[in-house]
């Protein structure tokens, strides 16, 4: 009770900060920055509490809906998903705290963003379905304010209405598992949920609903369109808590949904989010490594991790159904320390293309490049968050990975045959997914920060205040300790794994050493990062030492050789296009139809060749510009209505009448 | 306790120390034989050892535009290399690396090498680097799908990840599960090939060609840095041979509680095994040509096959 009251406060104070924010302008709106760090601080550390201690904190207040009441509660679950959230407002508002008072604050962003940072909070604290969907709704509002904050480009505008329109869709499908899960009853508290679960048709229904609702704010494919284009067109600050927490908060739904209120699971339950889950994850990527606008990759990439975290939860309910906790807990803990994971280094990625949108004012890859001589300490930043997003050790991305891959490896063990035949499925998608990544990042890195400027501005590069490195190097660090404590962070998840599916990872006890990661038990699979990283790291210097004594030692800086014709233009490198090249024409005539023609003049023609590219979003196509022409047809048609005579607007009202008594005399 | 954690650490030394002298050894004896299947002298066997002893004389040209990263990664790359193949039980399979990590971590680790090496590549901002990073990274998204299925074959089979466990219960039980093992055998022999700039899909011996890969991204590399990329890329090739030889010919390998005798042994059929690989490898390479590019997608996409092939027998042979 007294963890909640202080997160009320710091709830309040984040409140007052946005209220205070709305009525000021210029400099003063920098102080949201700080009430922010220190509200997002106080909630974390009361989070981090409740985690370690294990023991939930529910309260009840005389407002809201009357005779429901507001019902609040912080357990194990929530507090973990509080830790994720808060750490990233926390990065978001030290890199706030950089920003220049006199030029980069605006009324359209400041007093959202405390506003945004409590309603995300809200959400994980409510405990009936009013609060969650009032939270909820409140966490959209402002999340689409402020991607309309630079309103007067015609891009952010489109986005914010797509996102709006997906947000709706998302918020009614919530309703209605919210509705399904109350029953005729009408029980909207939790409790009483979770003390009547659902019969098996409605909660499959429920689940439907849950992953439409909750996938549609995640990014889920096909639900996905809305969100590269709105992540990146809110400022980069909220474009990372946008990408790495708020689609956490979706994460957080469908888990509570499908883990807590939904009763024990069905084997066929799992099916879903697995299939989307792992189409999400390897189309997300090829969108990503075709795009060449920094801030979309990294909002494709966003997509993808929610893909690869809903495959996990898919085979943790596959594993729970079955009666397989322990293969579950490895899913679990899979997803969960993914959650954790992206919302490291998706925020310290963000972070970084912020800082170069600031150094350089633009956020083409192609019109990048040489920043790491420019920008040596935002450059170093994001190698390392580049490094861990592509699932490589020792760094955190790849103990998530690594764990997912043994919940697939052993999923071949479960008694259904489509889960079984799925699993070798599911990991070349993931296997795929995970190379894929590692492809688009080294592009996004290779021509953003590496090889020579490719305009006057990437040239004329600065790097950014220290605040903001500050934000980005301490974000860095938690992927490099994340890397190598993961054993110890999924041990502090064992009370949420153990709430979930009944049971945790094999203890640090039974291992070799106390950081060694175990799935299932230690005959089986065993990763032991720091030990790999100690050699790794022991191995490179010594090498180092060895060479330097050894050889010569001289170094001489010289032109490049490029095979003996280096050409001083930087238009001779290769470019985000060109990196794409290979993988369009292996990936994308399948994926997009994509289509190069090159049209070469006749001999004698001075005429230079043209090279054009065609790329048809099928997903696109089918899921957003069909419907939409749909409801416009429909609504032209119906468009008649609004011009009839005073006679036949009667005679309709009446006619509608008489249907309806009708039906109510059938029904009854 | 301590004892057996010393001599633990000095048969994993052993081990590191056995790997990093015998890589150059191996790709002096690939190039030997390819050399006489092509009616060549050949270069001695022990030119791999003498180019290293070279480069490390000669001093390091660094191109102008050229960061720290493009200095620091070859060492890492090494480094990250080395510790891979440290990872494959060769002629023991109790030493100290295999519980440290499973097969899962080792593509990993090769992963992360691969991606310093292309970032490295594109480090100097020339169109060669730019053209092998593109190509390297779109070669492994089609070789790591593969190696998945490979890698789920074995665990589904043995029950573990860990190559030592896999490689314990193959001794155990030789012909468990032969047409699934035959098939992954091919995958990962296709996934080799690849993985290390072999023909078809590379040719180590070829330069200012369009065509190149590995060699495209080391190419502005000189002196000792690129003796530490010769010697990661040769130790890379090692590290493939003993994994094929772990998984599919164990025979030989000592115990987790082997003595000394048992060890010798170990070490002589490892290397007997390893000679034999040196010489096959050759073989292939002369009779098939160089692919084009968009050719891989077919020949790696027949290892992915392959794999997934492998896979649903097993199911179909455990009864699933």
């Amino acid at each position: 009770m007294p963890e909640l009251f202080v997160s009320g406060v710091a709830l309040g104070a984040l409140a007052v900060a946005a209220f205070l924010a709305a009525l000021t302008r210029g400099p003063a709106l920098a102080l949201v920055y700080p009430v922010s760090a220190l509200a997002a601080i106080t909630l974390g550390v009361v989070d981090l509490r409740v985690l370690l201690a294990g023991a939930d904190v529910a309260a009840r207040l005389p407002i809201g809906l009357p005779g429901i009441g507001l019902h609040l509660r912080l357990d194990s679950l929530s507090a973990f998903f509080g830790i994720v959230i808060n750490g990233g407002v926390l990065a978001a508002s030290v890199y706030g705290m950089g920003f220049d008072r006199a030029k980069e604050l605006t009324p359209r962003v400041e007093p959202l963003f405390p506003l945004f940072a409590a309603a995300m909070n809200l959400v994980l604290i409510a405990d009936d379905a009013y609060a969650f969907l009032f939270s909820w709704e409140l966490m959209s509002l402002a999340s689409w304010a402020l991607v309309v904050a630079r309103h007067t480009d015609p891009e952010s505008r489109r986005a914010a209405h797509l996102y709006l329109i997906m947000a709706a869709i998302g918020t009614a499908a919530l309703l209605f598992a919210f509705g399904g899960l109350a029953g005729p009853a009408g029980g909207y508290a939790f409790d009483t949920v979770r003390a009547h679960p659902p019969q098996p048709t409605v909660a499959a229904l429920v689940l439907v609903a849950a992953l439409v609702g909750c996938g549609s704010k995640g990014g889920l494919i096909p639900l996905h369109a809305w969100l590269p284009l709105a992540h990146p067109a809110a400022p980069s600050h909220v474009s990372a808590l946008m990408s790495g927490v708020m689609t956490k908060v979706a994460i957080y739904g469908f888990v509570r949904i499908a883990f807590d209120l939904l009763g024990p699971p069905i084997w066929w339950w799992a099916l879903p989010p697995i299939i989307l889950g792992a189409m999400t994850a390897v189309l997300g990527l090829l969108y990503a490594v075709l795009d060449r606008d920094l801030k979309r990759v990294l909002a494709y990439s966003t997509i993808e991790n929610v893909g690869v975290i809903f495959v996990a939860l898919g085979l943790a309910l596959a594993f729970s159904a079955n009666g397989q906790p322990e293969g579950a807990a490895v899913a679990m803990a899979a997803a969960l320390l993914h959650v954790l994971n992206h919302s490291w280094f998706k925020s310290l990625l963000f972070l970084g293309a912020g800082a170069v949108l600031h150094a350089t004012g633009r956020r083409d890859l192609d019109g990048l490049g040489g920043l790491i001589h420019r920008m040596p300490r935002t450059a170093a930043f994001f190698l390392v968050g580049a490094l861990a997003i592509s699932a490589l050790p020792p760094l955190n991305g790849f103990v998530s990975e690594w764990l997912l891959f043994q919940a697939v490896i052993a999923a071949p063990a479960l008694p259904q045959a489509a889960l079984h035949f799925a699993s070798p499925a599911i990991g070349a998608m993931l296997a795929l997914a995970a190379a894929l990544a590692a492809a688009c990042f080294v592009r996004v890195y290779g021509t953003a920060f590496l090889g020579r400027p490719r305009s006057a501005e990437a040239a004329g590069a600065h790097d950014v205040p220290l605040a903001q490195q500050l934000a980005m190097g301490g974000l860095a660090l938690l992927c490099i300790l994340g890397g190598l404590m993961g054993s110890v962070l999924a041990m502090a998840l064992a009370p949420v794994l153990d709430k979930l599916v009944g049971a945790a990872l094999p203890g640090p006890g039974s291992g070799p050493t106390p950081f060694s990661l175990i799935a299932f038990d230690p005959a089986r699979s065993i990763y032991d990062a720091p030990v790999i990283a100690l050699f790794v790291a022991i191995a490179s210097l010594t090498t180092l030492v060895v060479v330097h004594r050894l050889s010569e030692r001289r170094t001489r800086r010289g032109p490049a050789w490029d095979c003996g014709f280096p050409d001083p233009s930087p238009a001779t490198q290769y470019t985000a296009s060109s990196f794409a090249q290979p993988l369009r024409r292996v990936y994308g005539a399948a994926a997009f139809a994509a289509q190069e023609t090159v049209v070469m003049p006749p001999p004698g023609d001075m005429r230079p060749a043209r090279f054009s590219v065609v790329v048809v979003d099928h997903l696109w196509r089918v899921f957003y510009a069909a419907p939409g022409r749909a409801v416009i047809g429909l609504s032209e048609r119906l468009n008649v209505l609004q011009f009839l005579t005073i006679r036949r607007y009667l005679v309709l009202m009446f006619v509608t009448l008489v249907i309806l008594l009708s039906i109510a005399a059938v029904t009854t | 306790m301590t004892r057996d954690l010393v001599v633990q650490f000095l048969a994993q030394g052993a081990q590191m120390t056995l790997v990093l002298l015998i890589a150059p050894l191996a790709v002096g004896v690939v190039r030997r034989v390819k050399a006489r299947l092509m009616r060549r002298q050949g270069p001695p066997l022990l030119q791999a050892y003498l180019d290293l002893a070279k480069l490390l004389r000669k001093e390091s040209v660094i191109a102008e535009g050229a960061s720290w990263l493009f200095r620091s990664a070859p060492y890492l790359i090494f480094a990250l290399t080395w510790v891979a193949a440290a990872l494959v039980p060769s002629f023991a399979s109790g030493l100290m690396f295999n519980w440290a990590a499973d097969v899962v971590a080792l593509v990993a680790l090769l992963g992360a090498a691969r991606a310093l090496l292309a970032l490295a590549g594109m480090d100097v901002g020339t169109s060669f680097g730019g053209i092998g990073s593109s190509r390297e990274m779109m070669i492994a998204t089609l070789a790591e799908p593969a190696m998945m299925l490979i890698v789920l074959t074995l665990a589904i089979a043995a029950g573990t990840t860990r190559l030592a466990g896999v490689a314990d219960f193959f001794i155990a039980e030789p012909f468990a599960v032969r047409v699934s093992m035959a098939l992954s055998l091919i995958a990962l022999v296709i996934v080799a090939l690849a993985e290390n700039a072999r023909i078809p899909v590379d040719n180590p011996a070829t330069h200012l060609e369009l065509t190149m890969v590995h060699e495209a991204m080391v190419l502005e590399y000189s002196g000792r840095h690129l003796a530490v990329i010769e010697a990661a890329a040769a130790l890379k090739l090692v590290l493939y041979f003993s994994l094929i030889v772990c998984l599919f010919v164990p025979f030989g390998i000592a115990g987790p509680d082997a003595g000394i005798p048992a060890f010798g042994l170990g070490v002589l059929a490892y290397l007997a095994k390893l000679l034999g690989l040196a010489v096959l490898l050759p073989i292939g390479e002369t009779s098939v040509a160089k692919m084009r590019v968009f050719r891989y997608p077919l020949f790696v996409g027949s290892a992915f096959a392959a794999a997934a092939l492998a896979v649903f027998l097993l199911f179909v042979s455990k009864g699933f």
